[in-house]
Parts: structure tokens; C-alpha cells; sequence
């Protein structure tokens, strides 16, 4: 049964004022901070109270509150699941994030981590108690190496960034020990801000490298810069553009000759795993970002985990530690790695990052994992010619695992690619990629990966072409006052900036 | 392939609609020699129970902390994570979302993480935390680098109590970055001398409590010492629980607290992913590493929060930044979160204390036996034992008896012979009396 009651007006009011008394509205629910609903008698936990009659803290207990607040487990419980009502994720809907690689996280990798025999295993405790964990990193440590090509990996970094940082190291490492001292890296403008980043906090500075008007790195500028002052370069495979390097082993050939190595920035292995080996083209160091290309979940910003894969000449130089298999027994090599230039991290790395992986890797086996890059390659492409005719493609030619589109065709309309992009949260999707790369005009790079079905790459391109029309025909208010139908609409950074509110306070 | 939709049809549909003959069309740009036509030497796909006997398999090859007697500490700490965390953890809002860019669908993420800095700055005593760091010791190099920023100076003192990982990666990273690392000799009783070091080329003074050996120490007065000299004082934490007992970090007068959160929300997963906590005064906010969630309102007003300050960061910064990281550890910061909001202030003294007090009973039924003696005079829930031969021997011995007794100080300090018999042993509120009895037992029988 169905009734409609009417209600009459001066109640509809009342009715709408109280929907709006904390702003919550339907599912989504306004949620106060932790601080600001805890109170004192309540408690998430049952322990034991204890007396402590005789410390031994020397003299140092704390007097003071901390100024905690305290809760009972169902009120923590709702507090976050209603935060977590406010965020998009892969699960819920397509996460077209250029150069982020939104996958599917599938959940199997989850239940595999939480094995107590992987989860509940302590870094420090003899090795004869952690074989069958040497034996995974073994195990991880072989699939990575082959689908890269590569004689040597390194994998305690534990992010991507970290990871460049372990390469670039390696590779003033093995200068040093050639003697030379080389104080310059190549980094093409079109890189993401960690490559240079992380040449500048090695030491080196850097020469950007233009682009060409196609969007792939200027070979002739490259070549022409190289010199014996030139560390290497760090170059992104396919580039950030969404391309692939047409000339990438020449450059290889020429940074080899000039005496430097060759860095490369794995961030986009997902277009060309299976199906390209890294070692085939001359690469001397590559990270691979395993919450990209191997489905480990971003998590809303971390963990990461940055392994890097290293050439002959680059292998000695590689951090402790690392695992090795001896006389029928794993070992893991902590100190005293000969040519090892040191330490990144404590322990050995992002071991719930590994097992993750490896299951991922194990589940897709050699043909999944090269249809991986194929599907990757032929969605994003599949959009980029739905959407040709009413968004500008920045390059001609068709693209990789991403489709790069620039902003001609707001041109007039008032319209930027902000507001492009927050048009598309009322529409229920997480906006792409903007302003990135910087080398193109309002930039807007989508990335929509294998693990959207065509019915789904139809919806969006069919939401895009609507809202690309809507933006041409003068809607330009629809695209300023968006988002009007998230959780909140837009948030002043300026502010927030200028003014910075870091933490709660109390008021006293 | 269950992780794949398109069908055969879609892919033919779809190649036809870009115009391609097949699927090679669309790698036309990599070079004929680089092209891997006959595939990677890999098996190939397997279905979803195979993958999980295996990786079992694997996993029962390992001797899990829950399996027997564990003692195990050193920076990573087994505590009990209540189960409403790893499921809050898990729902796909927060598991399956990216970095929150886009403040206006992220709100969950930024609003916990804005929990999660005002959390650390309470426990550690400090203004501010930023979002969190890879771990521990990476956030300590972090911190090292900071301050030399800041003091425009490039010599780091290391007390000989700091986790000797961190110490490592600080040489490491000084090494690439011409900074000067000074490090001390190990200290397994507590005592050393810092102030004396302390010059004017001194950018900082870093020193760990309770320390690598389980020692407390009061940093008041090296706190003033420091200052005097226009240097700082970074105090890392490797188990952030103590400090539900302590005085913190911040009362003593740091200015830069650096710490270890896994402890609290997070399993040891053999090292990581854990979450590096970083605290420091309010006038050196511009100077922090990391990202940074703020307070600020919506277009209509409302009450919201951003990432900000990323003027520091290399997404903008480039080779400017404060730092190359463009990461936190978003997941394990949320379970630090969840797992502290359910203890609360009252839950988290308990703990502390229940952490404390199993630790002095388990040091005095040691410290009696015959070849072993406790050489750590305050401590939260670790101390050093010196015995009677190596102890790495002795640890070996005692995995016989199935029981996980700690970690030879030798393993950190290889060749080292002063450290040769210390055995460093933590207890926390999981260990029941039953544990610590065979602990007593296995030991007096092996040393």
C-alpha cells in the first residue's frame, strides 16, 4: 500500500526546517567531531583496572589529562561509519583518476594480508620462525622482476616517492663508486613533482626537459643535454600525457653513453604489464607502485609501497635489507651489505602491502595480467574517441591506459575545468585528474582502467558528453555553484590556508 | 577472469569503434624490439580457493605471535585491536578512496584525519600533528631534515637510545643530502652525554624514550641545553601506548616529537604498514613534512575540512618542496584513530598501566634468575636483560621451547661485542600470567 499524505503548507515548512535543524538529510547525516560527543563515564573498551603499586617510571607519570574523549563502541561505531558516508571510492562508482589507477581492490588480497601467519608475525623475531614470509617476499620478488625484466629489486620503500628515492640513491651510489661526482638529473616538465622532488633532496639539480607539441618528451633536447655532468634522467613510461615513448631506447643508448643511468617512473606499469618489460628498454631503476598496477587499496591517501627494480649496475648499491635463499634456507640480509648504500626504513618494507600483491599477481597469473594492460588500454582509448567530438583531446593519435583532454572546448564558456570537473560530482562521479600534467591547457586526464565494464565506460562517457553540451549552451551557473549535491559544496582553501585550523580546542 | 568484465564482443565492439584491427593497433608506439610477444615466463591465472591455499600455506609456515609466549618489542609492539576497528577499516568509503583532493566527496576521510592530528598533538603535547608518516623511522629523518631547515644548520645529534634502524636511515639519508650525522655509542644502561656535545653547528639533538633498551628519560634539561644553543630537540616514541603514563614529550620540552603509531589499531604485519606520528610547535607549521588537514567552511557556510598548506609539498613545489613524500599512511592513521576514540582517555590509562604492570612483574621474575640480570632501572613495558651468554643464542634456545623471548641487541648491532649478551624483552597486556611463568621457566633452563 502506498499513501500519499499531503501535507499542508505551513507543516511542509516545518518539516523542511527541521530536516535542516543539523543539516543531515536522508542518509547523509551531519557528524559533529570525536572531541565534541564524548563524555566522562563511558568507555569502547574492558579492561581491568590496575592498581600499579609499584611503577618503576623513575619518576615520570603524567599529572595531566590528556583530554581524550570517551566513548561506548556503538557510539565510535556510528560516528565512523558516518564518515565514511561522506567519501567516494572505487567501490561505489568509476574513479577516473589519471596517473592514480583506480582499480577494483579485490577482496580476497584483504582476507590473505589478515592470516595471522602474515599479520601477526613481528619483524624482529628469529628467522627460522618467519620462513614461509622470506619464502613470499621470495616469491613476490620473482613476479616482479620478471614482469619487469630486471636482475635485482629493492623492496623495502614504502611508497612511490620513497621508492625514487632509493633509485636515485642507487644511482649516486654507483657514481661514487666510479668516483665521479655528477650533480645533474634530467627531468622532462611533463614529470610528476616527486621526480624532481626527489633529485633535489639527493643532492642533484635539475634540468627540466621540455615537451614536444605531440606530447612526448623532446628527444633532441635530451639528448643535447646530456653531458659528464649529468647524473641520469628520470623519465615516466608511458609519460604522464598517457603516451609511450617512442623514442625511449634511444635515449637509453645516449644516457648510457654519457655515462648516466636511467630512471624510470613506474606510476603508469598498468598500461603495458604483461605486454612490455621495462629491462628491454634500457631502464637502469623502477619503482612500481603496488597500490597502483597490483590493486593494493589507496586507502584515502596510504599505505603505500614503492619496490624498485634495478639493473646489474645499479643491483650492488641496492638497500638492506634483502632476502636471499641459501642452502635450502631463506635468510633476510640486514647489515653488512657489502656496497649497499644503507638503510630507507625500518624493518623491511610494506609486508601487508606484499602479501596483497602477490595475491593479486597470483589470481591474474601471466595471461590475466597482460590482459589487464590490453583492457586498461583499449578503455581508456574506447573513451577517448566517444568523447573526440565534444572535448578536445589534447594530442592527436590515439592514447595508453589514459586519455588526456585540455580545455578548447570551454573556451568561451565561461567554464573552467574546475568547474567542469565539480559539475561531474553532482552528477555522481569523482571528478579526473586536473591541471595535470602541467604541460597542457587546463588539463583533465582520465584514467578509467580494465576493471570498468562498457556499460560503465557508457554511462560516463554519455554524463561527459552531457555536460560538455550543457557547459557549450550557456549553463555556465550550473557549472560555478557546483557541487550542490555532495556533502558539502565548495570548501574555501584560501582561507584555510592563511588562517590554518590544524586541530580541535577545547573550549575553556 | 573474474576481475575483468569487458567480454570477447565488448572488446571487438569497442576496437571497432576506435577503428583498430585488434588490440596490437593500440601498442604500435612501443618499438618492435621491445614488444613481448610471447608473454612473461609466469603461470598463468588461478581461481580464488587455489590462491588462498596457497598463500595459506605459506602463511602456517610462519610461527604467528598468537601462536605461544611473545616477547617481542624493539619499535613494534603486539596490542589488541578490538574488532570494530579492522571492520571500520574495511568499509569501502574508507578502504577504496583515493587521497581526498576533492574535499567535497571526501569529507569522511579529512574529517577523521583531523581527529586523528588533534589526537597526536594531545598525546604527544605538542600544537600540531600533520596527517601522518610512512613510519617511525622515516618520519624521524624527516624531522632531522626539518630542523636543519629551520636552524639553517646540518649537524644531528643521535642518542645512543635510539632505535638503531632510525639511526641508520638518518646516515643514510645524510649521506646523500651532505648533512652531518653524529651518533652515539648504544646505551643500554641510560646513561650518556649529550649537552656536551651540543655546539653551535648543531642543528638538532634526537633522543628516544622510552629509549631502544626500554629506558625513560626525563629531556627537560637537555631540552634547555639545546635551546641555549639554538638547536632543537626531536623526542621519538616507538610505543606511543607508554605515553597514557608519561609525561609527554611536549611538557619536557620538545620541539619536534616524531613516533611510532602502530601500536595502537595496527597488527605487526613483519614491519609494516605502519604509521609514522609527527608532532612540533605551531610556529614551525610551514617548515612540517607531509600532508596537513585544515579547518575551514563550505560555500554555504558549513563547518568543513581540506587538505592545506600544500604550498610546502612537491605537487607544487616541485624541487622546492619541504619534501618528496606524496603519501600518508591514510589507513593505518584511521585504525590509530578508531582504535584511541574506543579506548578514550580512561581506556588508554588502563591499558598503559596494564602494559607497565605486567612489564615489572615479568622484569622481577627474571631478574632473579641465576645468569641473568636487569640492567634497566625505569621503564614502560620493556627492559634489557644482560645474561650470561649470547643472546642470540639464548633466543634461538628458547624458540626450541616455543617461546618468542625478545631480541638479541646483537641482531642491531652486529659485531658489536658490548651488546653481545643484552636481550631486550617487552610485555604488553596481552602477555597472561601463564606467558611470562614459561618465559621464566625456558629462560633459566637455556641461559
Amino acid at each position: 500500500m502506498n499513501v500519499q499524505q499531503k501535507i499542508p503548507t505551513d507543516e511542509s515548512q516545518a518539516v523542511e526546517h527541521l530536516d535542516m535543524a543539523d543539516g543531515s538529510k536522508g542518509l547523509h547525516q551531519e557528524e559533529p567531531l570525536i572531541f565534541e560527543i564524548g563524555r566522562t563515564g563511558k568507555t569502547g573498551v574492558d579492561l581491568p583496572d590496575v592498581a600499579l603499586t609499584k611503577d618503576r617510571l623513575g619518576g615520570l607519570a603524567r599529572k595531566d589529562e590528556i583530554g581524550l574523549p570517551n566513548l561506548s563502541e556503538p557510539e565510535v561505531v556510528r560516528h565512523y561509519v558516518r564518515l565514511s558516508q561522506k567519501n567516494y571510492s572505487i567501490d561505489a562508482g568509476l574513479y577516473p583518476l589519471g596517473s592514480c589507477t583506480m582499480k577494483h581492490n579485490p577482496r580476497l588480497n584483504e582476507k590473505m594480508a589478515r592470516l595471522p601467519g602474515f599479520a601477526d608475525i613481528h619483524p624482529l623475531q628469529p628467522q627460522s620462525t618467519v620462513q614461509g614470509a622470506l619464502e613470499m617476499i621470495g616469491e613476490l620478488a620473482d613476479w616482479l622482476m620478471k614482469l619487469t625484466g630486471m636482475p635485482a629489486i629493492a623492496l623495502s620503500p614504502k611508497a612511490g616517492a620513497h621508492g625514487e628515492l632509493c633509485g636515485v640513491m642507487a644511482m649516486r651510489a654507483a657514481l661514487e663508486a666510479r668516483g665521479e661526482h655528477r650533480t645533474k638529473i634530467l627531468v622532462p616538465e611533463s614529470a610528476h613533482g616527486t621526480n624532481p622532488a626527489t633529485a633535489s633532496l639527493c643532492g642533484f639539480s635539475v634540468s627540466p626537459i621540455p615537451a614536444t607539441d605531440d606530447g612526448h618528451v623532446d628527444t633532441a633536447a635530451f639528448i643535447e643535454a646530456l653531458g659528464p655532468d649529468v647524473a641520469g634522467i628520470m623519465l615516466t613510461n608511458p609519460n604522464t600525457c598517457g603516451l609511450f615513448e617512442r623514442d625511449i631506447i634511444e635515449i637509453a643508448d645516449a644516457v648510457h653513453d654519457a655515462g648516466g643511468y636511467f630512471y624510470c617512473d613506474g606510476a603508469n606499469f598498468n598500461a603495458i604489464v604483461g605486454r612490455v618489460r621495462p629491462g628491454d628498454l634500457g631502464i637502469d631503476a623502477m619503482h612500481i607502485n603496488l597500490h597502483k598496477t597490483f590493486s593494493t587499496p589507496h586507502g584515502g591517501g596510504g599505505p603505500g609501497a614503492g619496490p624498485v627494480v634495478l639493473s646489474d649496475a645499479l643491483a650492488p648499491f641496492a638497500p638492506m635489507p634483502y632476502v636471499v635463499l641459501q642452502d635450502g634456507a631463506w635468510r633476510i640480509v640486514e647489515n653488512n651489505g657489502n656496497e649497499s648504500f644503507g638503510r630507507m626504513t625500518a624493518y623491511h618494507g610494506q609486508m601487508g602491502m606484499f602479501v596483497r600483491a602477490l595475491t593479486y599477481m597470483l589470481s591474474h597469473g601471466a595471461d590475466g595480467l597482460r590482459q589487464v594492460a590490453e583492457d586498461a588500454v583499449l578503455n581508456a582509448n574506447y573513451v577517448l574517441e566517444q568523447l573526440r567530438d565534444v572535448m578536445t583531446p589534447a594530442f592527436v593519435g590515439r592514447c595508453m591506459h589514459e586519455a588526456l583532454f585540455d580545455d578548447r572546448f570551454l573556451n568561451g564558456t565561461g567554464v573552467e575545468t574546475l568547474d567542469f570537473a565539480k559539475a561531474m560530482i553532482d552528477e555522481g562521479y569523482h571528478p579526473m585528474t586536473m591541471y595535470f600534467p602541467l604541460v597542457v591547457q587546463g588539463a583533465m586526464l582520465i584514467e578509467p582502467t580494465e576493471t570498468e565494464s562498457k556499460e560503465s565506460l557508457d554511462r560516463f562517457v554519455g554524463t561527459l558528453r552531457s555536460l560538455a553540451e550543457a557547459a557549450k549552451s550557456g549553463e555556465v551557473e550550473r557549472f560555478k555553484a557546483a557541487p550542490v549535491h555532495a556533502p558539502r559544496r565548495r570548501l574555501d582553501e584560501t582561507t584555510a590556508a592563511r588562517k590554518p585550523v590544524l586541530r580541535w580546542q577545547p573550549h575553556k | 577472469m573474474r576481475y575483468l568484465p569487458l567480454t570477447t564482443n565488448d572488446r571487438r565492439d569497442m576496437l571497432n569503434a576506435i577503428g583498430a584491427k585488434s588490440i596490437d593497433d593500440l601498442f604500435e608506439d612501443v618499438p618492435p624490439a621491445a614488444r613481448l610477444e610471447a608473454g612473461v615466463d609466469l603461470p598463468d591465472h588461478l581461481g580464488e580457493m587455489e590462491v588462498e591455499r596457497k598463500m595459506t600455506e605459506l602463511a602456517c609456515r610462519n610461527v604467528a605471535a598468537c601462536n605461544g609466549p611473545f616477547f617481542v618489542g624493539g619499535g613494534a609492539y603486539r596490542h589488541h585491536v578490538p574488532a570494530a576497528v579492522d571492520h571500520l577499516i574495511q568499509r569501502s568509503e574508507f578502504l577504496t578512496s583515493y587521497t581526498p583532493y576533492q574535499p567535497e566527496i571526501s569529507q569522511g576521510t579529512l574529517q577523521y584525519l583531523f581527529e586523528f592530528q588533534t589526537q597526536v598533538a594531545m598525546l604527544t603535547g605538542m600544537d600540531v600533528a600533520n596527517a601522518s608518516m610512512y613510519d617511525g623511522s622515516t618520519a624521524c629523518i624527516e624531522a632531522i631534515l626539518m630542523a636543519n631547515r629551520i636552524t639553517k644548520r646540518s649537524k644531528a645529534i643521535l642518542s645512543g637510545g635510539l632505535h638503531p634502524h632510525y639511526a641508520e636511515v638518518a646516515e643514510t639519508t645524510a649521506r646523500f643530502t651532505g648533512d652531518t650525522i653524529v651518533r652515539k655509542a648504544p646505551a643500554p644502561e641510560g646513561q650518556e652525554n649529550l649537552v656536551d656535545l651540543i655546539d653551535e653547528e648543531t642543528s638538532c639533538v634526537v633522543v628516544q624514550t622510552p629509549s631502544f633498551f626500554g629506558n625513560l628519560h626525563d629531556v627537560t634539561a637537555l631540552s634547555d641545553a639545546a635551546h641555549e644553543k639554538g638547536a632543537l630537540l626531536i623526542v621519538v616514541v616507538t610505543e606511543i601506548i607508554s605515553l597514557g603514563l608519561l609525561k609527554s614529550p611536549g611538557e619536557m620540552g620538545a620541539d619536534i616529537v616524531v613516533a611510532e603509531g602502530q601500536s595502537i589499531g595496527n597488527a605487526l604485519n613483519f614491519g609494516g604498514p605502519y604509521v609514522g606520528l609527527f608532532a612540533t610547535r605551531q610556529k614551525y607549521i610551514r617548515q612540517m613534512p607531509g600532508r596537513l588537514c585544515g579547518e575551514t567552511t563550505d560555500a554555504d557556510g558549513r563547518r568543513g575540512y581540506v587538505l592545506t598548506l600544500s604550498t610546502r609539498e612537491q605537487h607544487i613545489r616541485r624541487e622546492k618542496a619541504t619534501s618528496n613524500i606524496c603519501t600518508n599512511s591514510g589507513l593505518c592513521s584511521l585504525a590509530f584513530t578508531i582504535h584511541l576514540s574506543l579506548l578514550g582517555e580512561a581506556g588508554l590509562v588502563k591499558l598503559a598501566k596494564l602494559n607497565h604492570q605486567t612489564a615489572v612483574e615479568l622484569s622481577e621474575m627474571l631478574d632473579g634468575i641465576d645468569g641473568v640480570e636487569c640492567v634497566t632501572s625505569s621503564f614502560f613495558n620493556e627492559f634489557t636483560l644482560r645474561l650470561r651468554k649470547p643472546a642470540a643464542d639464548v633466543v634461538d634456545a628458547l624458540v626450541d621451547r616455543k617461546v618468542l623471548g625478545g631480541i638479541p641487541a646483537s641482531r642491531l648491532y652486529p659485531g658489536d661485542a658490548t651488546v653481545e649478551d643484552l636481550l631486550i624483552v617487552a610485555a604488553t597486556e596481552m602477555n597472561t600470567p601463564d606467558d611470562l611463568a614459561a618465559l621464566r621457566d625456558a629462560l633459566t633452563e637455556v641461559v
